[in-house]
């Protein structure tokens, strides 16, 4: 371990906020919910006004904290919130709207179990929310999955990079679990925040005030003229396009002699590399994949290994939602199993072993 | 090595704390670590446990029902993790406050006196820091250097001047433990 690397112990979103603070991050905006409420807290306490100069700001709502990001991102500012489930089922109109009009920004749902208020205790229930939309209209988010405290730090600078590349919304799809525990994590140095000359010249569509040389810059997503909303609605479709062409990420574990495929995400796939290693000490060859983006998903990868493997299970904390990514990948290829629970509860991995082999070895015997 | 450990009590009795001090004094000592508390209802005014990982390896699951270590200090946790120990495993307990002894044979059974003995010291603070010594007692995964180091990261610095009484405490938890069939 040399001596210049800082790693310290740390929440998982306290990581998250240590990363956004360190990746030049310009204004936090959000509203305290169990189990996220140490972001708020952790920015709180570190004075960032004076380390960075960035805002912190405690909004008095949940719809509040999304159109205060709404407005940073309209004048090219690094902006984030952060909430759990109820608070990111308020924010949806303002993240639709942000998709409207282009507007880059960083989210995080540290998910906990519902619907409504459910439980405080770890879910993976806001899949379809996350990724299949949640506002209305025709948009996509990209969908970050961190697995790990250091990737909560990680993912807070590659989410703006990727925010801004692309001129998208990204959602930092975390859970209870990932957030509320500890674990190490190596951090990296101070990025400075943009000067307002620097966004002037790296982003000529923000409302940084309009000088003679361009036109007015305006931030709407209304265009009463279908036509020119079709326009516009393609151009989103193509960038889209561009981020499932560039941007698919994952982690396979032990898959190149896989018989059997664990598909997991987030915490689910750390209580599943665990599965994997004691199916393994028993000798079932069992692989791990784990999407660590989920839109896009890596559809690609998933075709491939479910013409290797004989059977996959995908353990998710909902009723199964990520499955039917996984089933639209396989195409029919191979026998797909959900093994999820519900409400708050965390699966243990001997449990999820067991279904693995209740699934797809023991009833072998009788087929 | 990998020792997966859970620690389960009251909440007060510094359950979270004596997790954070020695995940953070074993990352000091170059392992991978990991810290998974119970948060919630749970916690507010009930039971708390932690799930404490310290490891050579890359750590995988950090939720885990089975367990190396239990150590105990209420019976509601005795109740509910004495069957979590792995077989050939460890269950450390302080006996104050018990009435359901654990009965296992197939693990090593130790108490600490940790609650009499804190009260000896007139700390009750170092209760944590007693039963975190009679564990490093019978797994000495971390050297004192190392545990020093822990503190010191652990503690806010305002609380630096206790850390020397921290480690007397240590000192007299690895002094006390005794296996339970020599418990009068």
């Amino acid at each position: 371990m040399s001596k210049t690397k800082d790693i310290r112990l740390m929440k998982g979103n306290e990581a998250f906020a240590e990363g956004i603070i360190r990746a030049g991050c310009d204004g936090y905006f959000g509203y305290p919910i169990t189990p996220q409420s140490e972001v708020l807290e952790y920015l709180s306490v570190q004075k960032t006004k004076e380390r960075t100069g960035m805002i912190v700001l405690q909004a008095e709502s949940e719809i509040a904290s999304i159109h205060m990001v709404y407005g940073g991102a309209a004048c090219g500012k690094r902006v984030v919130t952060s909430s759990s489930s109820p608070g990111i089922s308020l924010m949806q109109e303002g993240i639709s709207f942000m998709a409207g009009t282009e507007l880059p920004c960083l989210l995080m749902n540290v998910v906990r179990g519902g619907p409504g208020l459910g439980t405080i205790q770890p879910s993976q229930s806001d899949y379809f929310q996350a990724v299949k939309g949640g506002g209305h209209g025709d948009y996509k988010m990209i969908v970050l999955a961190p697995a790990s405290v250091q990737e909560m730090y990680d993912f807070a600078k590659l989410g703006f990079d990727l925010a801004f590349k692309y001129r998208i919304q990204v959602m930092i799809l975390s859970d209870g679990a990932i957030g509320q525990m500890m674990e190490k994590v190596e951090l990296d140095e101070q990025i400075p925040r943009l000067t307002d000359a620097e966004i002037i010249k790296k982003y000529p569509w923000a409302t940084t005030g309009k000088t003679a040389d361009r036109e007015r810059n305006i931030i709407t997503s209304l265009d009463l003229n279908p036509v020119k909303q079709e326009i516009m609605n393609r151009k989103f479709q193509e960038k889209f396009k561009r981020v499932e062409e560039n941007e698919v990420r994952f982690e396979s574990i032990h898959c190149d002699d896989a018989e059997y495929l664990f598909v997991a995400y987030g915490s689910s796939a750390r209580v599943c590399e665990k599965a994997m290693q004691l199916g393994r000490d028993k000798g079932i060859k069992i692989g791990l994949l784990r999407p660590i983006t989920l839109f896009p998903f890596p559809y690609e990868e998933v075709a491939r290994l479910a013409k290797q493997v004989e059977g996959i299970l995908t353990v998710e904390m909902s009723a199964g939602q990520m499955i039917e990514d996984v089933r639209l990948g396989a195409n029919g290829a191979v026998h797909i199993e959900h093994y999820g629970r519900l409400g708050g509860i965390i699966p243990a991995p001997s449990e999820v072993l067991n279904v693995l082999e209740e699934n797809f070895i023991k009833s072998k015997v009788y087929a | 090595m990998t020792e997966e450990i859970i620690i389960a009590g009251f909440g007060g009795q510094g359950i979270l704390s004596m997790g954070k001090i020695l995940a953070y004094a074993g990352m000091m000592q170059s392992k991978e670590v990991s810290w998974f508390p119970s948060y919630g209802p749970e916690m507010r005014g009930g039971t708390a446990n932690v799930t404490v990982i310290i490891s050579d390896e890359r750590i995988s699951s950090p939720i885990l029902n089975q367990f190396d270590t239990a150590i105990i200090l209420n019976q509601q946790s005795m109740d509910k993790f004495e069957n979590s120990v792995k077989k050939g495993g460890l269950l450390i307990y302080d006996p104050n406050g018990i009435t359901h002894h654990p009965v296992r044979t197939d693990i090593d059974i130790y108490t600490v006196d940790a609650a009499y003995e804190s009260s000896r010291m007139k700390s009750s603070k170092v209760f944590n820091m007693v039963v975190l010594g009679a564990f490093l007692k019978l797994k000495p995964l971390i050297d004192p250097e190392h545990m020093h180091q822990g503190l010191e990261k652990s503690l806010p610095v305002r609380h630096h001047n206790m850390i020397a009484e921290n480690e007397r405490a240590i000192e007299k938890g690895k002094e006390i433990i005794i296996p339970k069939h020599l418990l009068n």
